[in-house]
């Protein structure tokens, strides 16, 4: 089932709201795109890549010992961290820069937060051939180190924004700076199912190769669709890359963890779908963190990735309409369920990741004994292993000190 | 339609010059001396005053404007203290220059689209220019700003394709802002030779005047441009000049503009 109308449109929300050199592009790009869905060698080629080059598909994997510990519904993982560069944004960016390459497009410029979709576009671009150009927040970069060299590495030339919060908000603005400058031979692989009409539509689209592995890897493995789905949000394309081939199933419920940074009450928090207001950021016409006149507030989150005051349209239709549940889950929160799955499960998640997961005891409590609760497990938390130890020596297990 | 920007145009082209629209960030330095900034302006000749209200994530600005936002936000600007307190002294000032607002989408939805429109035209507020607002986005906005007499300008890109300019061109309030330069504002050396070309076109579909910006800061480019525009607007080498050398400056350089404007 779709939310959308045709003209990009989920509810309210949604739209194409960008400077006149743009429009063109997008109109080219919603055409080049259409064209493609519609040609079954496009979509062959991706189906290919996607399982010789990004892994595909990801296991779902049952947590025996979170299931245990926590009580309730058995615990299910899916697990895009398996795969290549190390979370789902490949997923995106193995078809996007496919698409740029069939438009014709001689660049590819991207922008990052936690630095993982510039590293699974970097890693496209290598693939592929391109020239790639990343945006990234100053303070991300200094955050960020191990994927800012994994991107370097990969051939990819990383721009640090030193304007505004010097974070992804930052970096997506430059980066559409730079794409009204040189729009003609160039693609913009936008890395959140937001930005304007069609983003949100070809991000969600590439992302739902999870959600649709997810609904045969549930029968197969327990019979049935899972009875609740839960994934982190910040801009959202893990969220609705798992949750949107779910939508039409009235019985499965689908949720989605913010980030409440220092506390919803502190201000310093990413929980644009709990606390945003309509409005228009980044070429879409969404929920976002805003004051009263209409200026975009700076986001907090422990996680790079969360980082973002807004949240992209389908995702903020579905809260506002009540077929997502919403939730948020502090910092503390968050690196306390860093731990326990670490512990628990042998995973490192990402701290994004780590949200979805903060609320994975209350969930399958909620849910009871003979039911499926899934986690998708967006990322890996290689890269957060600096943020993380900074915040102090683990706590070790079983050793009395 | 206000009529107002109509007049200004034809008073322009009646002296035998081609219009000047300067533009310049309301609250940089901070509101009282922005409103000095404005005044300098139409003392150095502009026809048309762009009051630029700041926001925090600019994606058609480039470092100059981008820059003049973040002074102007730290200076606390917002779209409601420019309507009480610049617009209207710079109205008593200079009674005669129309007045249009230049910012984003998001700070007019945060104010109130009819609430905008009603309290700008109290104020003397004669068109409005927001540049992530494609004619795609724009229909309800501009119903909402014809019915209180408030023009809402379009803009045309240089990546624009013929038909698409024509029928924006067609239906324009206002003026037609043809953006020189595929890119953000900011000067540039060189503006695209087939730039001529596309205003002629513009120009031959449009029932307004048709003005060219984005890159342009020297009095040989309007000069250049006002053989094919009936205008040009400076913003970035404006903003440059009053924050680096106060008002005068910007007023000596709308003076030169405008003799490169003489026909």
């Amino acid at each position: 089932m779709s939310t959308q109308t045709a003209t990009g449109r989920f509810g309210r929300f949604g739209g194409r709201y960008v400077p006149e050199t743009l429009v063109p592009a997008l109109l080219e790009l919603e055409e080049a795109y259409s064209a493609a869905r519609a040609d079954p060698t496009f979509d062959a080629e991706v189906a290919r890549v996607l399982r010789e080059f990004v892994g595909r598909p990801t296991t779902l994997t049952p947590a025996r010992r979170l299931t245990e510990a926590w009580g309730g519904a058995q615990v299910w993982l899916k697990r895009e961290d398996l795969a290549h560069t190390g979370a789902h944004k490949i997923n995106n960016t193995v078809g996007q820069v496919l698409l740029a390459r069939r438009m014709g497009k001689k660049r590819i410029i991207a922008e990052t937060g936690a630095g993982q979709h510039g590293v699974a576009t970097a890693t496209a671009c290598a693939l592929f051939g391109l020239p790639c150009e990343v945006f990234m927040g100053a303070l991300d970069v200094e955050r960020q180190a191990l994927n800012v060299f994994r991107m370097r590495a990969l051939g990819a030339v990383v721009r640090p924004v030193e304007s505004g919060s010097r974070t992804l908000k930052d970096a997506m603005n430059e980066a559409m700076r730079s794409w009204v400058s040189q729009v003609s031979d160039t693609h913009y692989v936008i890395g959140s199912a937001a930005g304007p009409h069609p983003y949100p539509t070809v991000v969600r689209d590439f992302q739902s190769i999870i959600g649709k592995e997810l609904r045969a890897q549930a029968m197969a493995a327990f019979g049935r669709l899972p009875d609740a789905i839960v994934a982190c949000v910040g801009g959202g394309s893990n969220a609705i890359g798992v949750l949107h081939p779910f939508i039409g199933d009235a019985g499965v419920r689908l949720i989605g963890v913010e980030a409440g940074g220092h506390g919803l009450d502190s201000g310093q928090h990413g929980a644009s779908l709990t606390l945003g207001t309509e409005g228009v950021l980044h070429g879409s016409r969404s929920l976002v963190l805003q004051d009263a006149d209409g200026q975009i507030q700076e986001a907090h989150s422990i996680s790079a990735g969360l980082d973002y005051p807004g949240v992209g349209p389908e995702l903020a239709h579905l809260a506002k309409t009540g077929r997502m549940e919403v939730r948020t889950a502090t910092d503390d929160e968050a690196l306390a369920a860093f731990y326990e799955v670490a512990r628990m499960e042998g995973i490192l998640p990402a701290l994004e990741t780590s949200h979805a997961f903060a609320r994975g005891r209350e969930l399958a409590r909620e849910l009871g004994a003979g039911k499926h609760l899934v986690i998708n497990c967006s990322g890996r938390g290689d890269k957060d292993v600096a943020t993380i130890s900074a915040r102090g020596v683990p706590p070790a297990v079983g050793v009395k000190a | 339609m206000s009529g107002e920007i109509a007049k200004a145009f034809a008073r322009a082209k009646a002296r035998g010059e081609g219009a000047l629209v300067a533009y310049a960030m309301a609250g940089d330095p901070d509101l009282p001396r922005s409103v000095d900034v404005f005044t300098a302006l139409v003392e150095g000749g502009a026809d048309v005053v762009e009051v630029g209200v700041a926001f925090s994530d600019p994606i058609a600005d480039g470092p100059v404007i981008q820059g003049a936002a973040e002074r102007a936000l730290k200076a606390g600007s917002t779209l409601k203290r420019v309507l009480d307190e610049v617009v209207p002294e710079v109205r008593r000032r200079c009674p005669e220059t129309p007045l249009v607002i230049m910012t984003y989408v998001n700070v007019i939805m945060a104010f109130g689209e009819e609430r905008f429109a009603k309290l700008a035209r109290e104020r003397g507020v004669a068109g409005a220019i927001l540049p992530d607002l494609p004619p795609e986005e724009s229909a309800d906005l501009r119903a909402t700003f014809d019915a209180a007499g408030v023009d809402l300008v379009p803009l045309c890109a240089p990546t624009t394709p013929r038909a698409r300019a024509e029928a924006i061109a067609r239906d324009a309030r206002g003026f037609v802002y043809c953006v020189s330069v595929a890119g953000v504002t900011g000067m540039r050396a060189e503006l695209p030779p087939d730039l001529s070309q596309r205003l002629d076109l513009v120009r031959a579909a449009a029932p307004v005047p048709v003005v060219a910006g984005f890159g342009i800061s020297t009095a040989e480019q309007a000069r250049t441009l006002s053989a094919h525009a009936d205008g040009v607007v400076v913003g970035s080498a404006l903003v440059r000049a009053a924050h680096a050398d106060g008002p005068a400056a910007a007023r000596a350089l709308c003076a030169e503009l405008k003799r490169g404007l003489k026909r």
